[in-house]
């Protein structure tokens, strides 16, 4: 088994899809990171079965709305001294701008690639986002994060 | 105040707001000289990305109407469209010219984006089968001038009530006024989305049926509304053949129905109405057309502010 030391003061991005760990990882723009980050794949996971996590031995600002965007399950975990101090419940924004696309053939956004793609919040629980152009709504996984 | 506002879609306006539209309207249909002038020195540019013979004579009859001009195009071809222009650039080009602008265009949303990078008033002018807000308001006030109320009314609504927009829209608009009541005549394969027997009708706790035959009903309804079904819609042709003739109106039905019953039908139509039934006086399907130029007229005259003048 692969052995990552604990974090002294940091942040953990646990129970990411996996797969997804490199979309979040790139998305936090860790690859230029000048501080120390793992990026863990494929962990065994009894609830997901594998699971990606990240671990980030610094103190930075997150879009935790863009994360539940990218997989509602994730779970983060806020580190100090070696301790979890809080962990934060991802919630799904009301609105986002451009960070989903719309999968319509027939909407505007198709052709005119400048437009901002928003989208609002109409289910929670299925994860559906409404169109702000053309009303289409799609789940979160059909609109590709 | 709707001075300034644009008309994207047929829900952007309250109540009132209509209410004070079709106030208009009436007005302008009992007397259309007094308002000969009251769209002098404005300008009116018609956007088609896609030719729509019929909308774009309503608005620009409304407009000239009015005593005010019009430029556009009927085709993006013959324009800068064509070479390739954003709906973005053109409108905000358009709006240091033209006064008003109305949209017609084959992408659902288009409208919309015009109307956030423009600094005069868009009106869609149907955006795909997305929105097509005059055609409601058009619906509106044929309804309105015939009946003498929005309230109080059984709407039978026929055809192909799962893709229709101009059907989804009628019912959203029609529910927001009191004791309405909605028979839904359609093949199970094309009944109301969800959303609208959801979120608008039991929502609302608003009074419906739905059933699969014109005969049951119409001897119920005050009004009839027909839209096309398409032999496409279907999954197969056995049930095509079974339910095609339902959906026909003609005047074997006429007969059964009350003798204050219209039949509208935002048209063009095919052969979803009999033509012996054009001439029989429920007949409303073109006189809606007239209502619509009337109806665009008082719509012009609202987003410009020149109605306080007149
Ligand atoms: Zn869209």
């Amino acid at each position: 088994m692969l052995t990552i030391n604990s974090i002294k003061k940091g942040i953990v991005i646990d129970h990411i899809k996996a797969g997804c760990g490199i979309k979040i990882f790139n998305y936090l723009g860790l690859d230029r990171a000048d501080f120390r980050v793992a990026l863990i794949m494929n962990v065994e996971s009894q609830k997901l079965g594998r699971k990606d996590i990240i671990k980030i031995e610094n103190v930075i600002d997150i879009d935790y709305t863009v994360l539940g965007l990218i997989d509602p399950n994730i779970t983060i975990d806020i580190i100090e001294d070696e301790k979890i101090k809080e962990k934060i419940k991802l919630k799904l924004p009301e609105k986002v701008v451009d960070v989903i696309k719309c999968k319509n053939p027939r909407c505007i956004t198709s052709i005119e690639k400048y437009i901002p793609n928003v989208f609002y919040l109409v289910d929670e629980v299925k994860g559906e986002y409404r169109c702000e152009y053309c009303d289409e709504v799609h789940t979160l996984e059909e609109a590709e994060v | 105040m709707l001075k300034g506002r644009h008309l994207i879609d047929p829900m952007d306006f309250s109540v009132e707001e209509i209410d004070s539209i079709l106030n208009l309207a009436d007005k302008i249909v009992e007397n259309p000289e007094k308002y000969a002038h009251a769209c002098d020195g404005k300008l009116m540019a018609t956007l088609f990305y896609e030719p729509s013979t019929r909308t774009r004579f309503s608005f620009e009859a409304a407009m000239l109407r009015l005593g005010g001009k019009i430029i556009g195009f009927s085709e993006p071809n013959s324009s800068s469209v064509a070479k390739g222009e954003s709906v973005a650039d053109t409108i905000r080009t358009i709006s240091c010219y033209a006064d008003i602008a109305v949209m017609r265009h084959p992408k659902e949303g288009a409208p919309k984006i015009a109307s956030l990078y423009s600094q005069i008033p868009v009106i869609n002018a149907g955006d795909g089968g997305h929105q097509h807000p005059t055609q409601t308001l058009t619906d509106l006030l044929t309804i309105r001038s015939v009946k003498k109320t929005l309230s109080n009314l059984t709407i039978g609504l026929c055809g192909d009530l799962k893709f229709g927009r101009t059907v989804h829209s009628l019912i959203k608009s029609m529910s927001r006024y009191e004791n309405n009541k909605f028979v839904l005549i359609s093949p199970k394969e094309l009944k109301v989305p969800d959303y609208i027997r959801k979120e608008v009708l039991e929502k609302k706790n608003i009074d419906f049926i739905e059933v699969e035959r014109i005969e049951e009903v119409i001897d119920t309804l005050d009004i009839l509304y027909v839209t096309r079904v398409q032999r496409e819609r279907f999954f197969n042709e056995e049930d095509y053949i079974r339910l095609k003739d339902s959906y026909i109106l003609d005047m074997k039905k006429m007969k059964m129905a009350k003798d204050d019953m219209i039949v509208m039908h935002p048209l063009p139509r095919v052969n979803e109405i009999a033509y012996e039934v054009d001439s029989d006086p429920r007949a409303y399907y073109f006189k809606q057309a007239k209502y619509g130029m009337f109806v665009r007229m008082a719509l012009i005259m609202k987003l410009l502010g020149v109605d306080e003048i007149c």
